[in-house]
């Protein structure tokens, strides 16, 4: 065993080290290296939603991918019809034979409507979607059954309507966002502040509300539901609301995703990358909100590399990692440092 | 006009049948409990002395008979309105919540206001902290407060779980099994913390060890097979040949 005291004694200053790489990251890296970064820190703020309600609160989902989705896509619709001129309709609605724009993509012209729609629809559908099954009391590996084949109905159902959801295809070819050239050499190095920034946030506001009487009690209602419960308390809102702000989190995470890849599709947000975004979070540690996002960045990191170099060898690496975890690492890479907590 | 130094009537379970497909687990059972009672109910394995407590509580609903709490009916109430209206229950296997403090354990149970909008924010009311320190005092575990609870030992686990239900505020209180597991000496001890706690609650005990029950010298009522079977003091019921033929008898 690996002398890791003085890892231990470094833990509470690990934060603020990552921080400050992380300012330091636009001058010192290229600007391919940067976009890559950005997009690994926005696929980190999904990453903290998982520590909050499967960490903490014992709801594993395997379908975070379309909350994910729902915000890429909503971005994703956004830039397509901004860069369109007057009257047009997107190319791949064309080629399907559509003249008229569907009337549920018009209000994604303004940019207003757009950000709504990424803070809100995700949450709204998670929220909804949880109540219906935790109200009902389904849990554990039910809920996780039932949220796998959400992501697999919303892949499918994205694939299927290709005139106007772009098909397996998914959306891409963006040229411009909120009036900003995605080209102009300003534009990524700003993208990547407004992630950073907003991964702080999530960071600081759960950390926040972990530690709050809410925390408490998700905690307790993931222990002891029935106890809970004979306490006086409905453990369903408190899951519901933490399943919320899971999704909300995806779904900025996978908005900001598209702005960096130029991309959303099928392929980002099926039932395959979900359960990837449980095995970043797996890695670095499920009850540490610093270890979910170190997870999300090397698991993502490792992920480049290696798929780059033996693009079939990615996936047995990612299990037999998974596994390596699981059975010997229940609290991650965090848990090297210290057991739970955030 | 009534006089009250007649005992008031707390609790009344008015013929009660819980039927599992068949299984008759209370059979037209009934019991009364007055304010400030402590009452044992004894039985075999079997003659359903948790679910009675299951059915006070409305984890499981009757298909005939009341229950009837404070003059009102309580047995379609959901479970946090039930515990709103002053009755909580120990459950038999310990039920703290294993990873937060012992005194996280009871700051919840002593919490008034248990929505979840109310619960964002941190720290508690100074009634609350004075209500958390006193049942910390009672069981004697002031100075495992900030331990986990999952690392207590087992009696201890088993106290603070009845220092929680005290927490709540609960009039009545259901106990089942409080002494299971535990040695002599902890089941002398859950006794007089008992005896303490019957001076300004109404105490129900589910238990079979006849030793803990002699020590809490309370009204005894012994259950059988679901039914009601004999009611009175520890010294009547061991003499009862009935009681002896379907309980005592198979003991000691």
């Amino acid at each position: 065993m690996p002398d890791l005291s003085r890892f231990q004694a470094a833990r509470p200053a690990l934060p603020w080290l990552l921080l400050g790489l992380a300012v330091a990251a636009p001058f010192a890296l290229s600007a391919y290296d940067l976009n890559l970064l950005a997009r690994f820190m926005a696929m980190a703020i999904l990453a903290l939603g998982l520590v909050l309600i499967w960490g903490h609160g014992g709801i594993l989902s395997l379908g975070q991918g379309v909350f994910f989705g729902l915000g890429g896509y909503a971005i994703a619709m956004h830039m397509k019809l901004s860069d369109l001129p007057q009257g047009e309709i997107p190319d791949f609605m064309l080629w399907s034979g559509r003249e008229s724009l569907p009337f549920w993509w018009t209000p994604f012209a303004s940019p207003v409507f757009t950000l709504a729609a990424i803070l809100i629809v995700p949450m709204l559908v998670g929220a909804l979607f949880s109540w219906a099954v935790f109200h009902r009391r389904v849990g554990g590996t039910y809920f996780a059954l039932i949220t796998q084949a959400l992501a697999l109905a919303f892949s499918t159902l994205i694939i299927s309507r290709q005139d106007v959801t772009g098909g397996f295809n998914g959306l891409t070819d963006f040229y411009s966002i909120f009036g900003f050239g995605l080209a102009s050499p300003g534009t990524g190095p700003g993208l990547y502040w407004v992630t950073l920034a907003i991964l702080c946030a999530a960071f600081v506001g759960l950390r926040w509300l972990l530690a709050s009487r809410f925390g408490i009690l998700l905690r307790a209602a993931r222990d002891g539901e029935n106890r809970v419960r004979f306490l006086g308390y409905s453990p369903t809102p408190f899951k519901v609301v933490a399943f919320a702000i899971a999704a909300l989190l995806a779904g900025v995470g996978g908005a900001l995703f598209t702005l960096h890849a130029g991309v959303v599709s099928p392929a980002l947000i099926g039932v395959v990358p979900s359960i990837e975004m449980v095995v970043w979070v797996a890695i670095g540690g499920r009850y540490s909100l610093a270890g979910a996002i170190v997870g999300a960045l090397l698991v993502n990191l490792a992920r480049d590399a290696v798929s780059s170099a033996f693009p079939e060898l990615w996936l047995y690496l990612m299990g037999a990692l998974f596994i390596f975890v699981v059975t010997l690492l229940p609290q991650g890479l965090a848990g090297l440092a210290k057991g739970k907590g955030a | 006009m009534s006089g009250s130094a007649v005992s008031e009537l707390l609790l009344s379970v008015d013929g009660v049948t819980i039927d599992y497909s068949g299984f008759k687990a209370l059979d037209h059972f009934s019991m009364t409990l007055n304010r400030g009672e402590t009452r044992v109910v004894i039985g075999p394995n079997g003659a359903g002395k948790s679910t009675l407590c299951d059915t006070i509580i409305g984890r499981v609903r009757p298909s005939e008979g009341r229950v009837i709490f404070k003059g009102e009916e309580i047995q379609r109430l959901p479970e946090q309105q039930i515990l709103a209206r002053g009755i909580c229950r120990k459950f038999q296997a310990p039920g703290v919540l294993p990873s937060l403090s012992v005194r996280d354990n009871l700051a919840l149970a002593a919490r008034r206001d248990r929505r979840w909008w109310k619960s964002l924010r941190s720290g508690i009311s100074a009634d609350e902290r004075l209500a958390v320190e006193e049942a910390l005092e009672s069981v004697k575990l002031t100075h495992r407060a900030d331990v986990d609870a999952g690392t207590l030992a087992h009696g201890e686990k088993q106290w603070l779980e009845i220092a929680m239900v005290v927490a709540t505020g609960a009039e009545l209180l259901l106990l089942d099994e409080p002494t299971a597991g535990m040695g002599p000496a902890e089941t002398s001890r859950t006794a007089e913390l008992i005896h303490g706690l019957g001076e300004s609650r109404t105490v129900l005990v589910i238990d079979h060890d006849m030793s803990f029950v002699e020590q809490l010298a309370a009204p005894v009522t012994v259950m059988h097979q679901g039914r009601f079977l004999k009611q009175g003091s520890i010294a009547e019921v061991r003499a009862d040949p009935q009681v002896a033929a379907v309980y005592l008898g198979h003991v000691a």
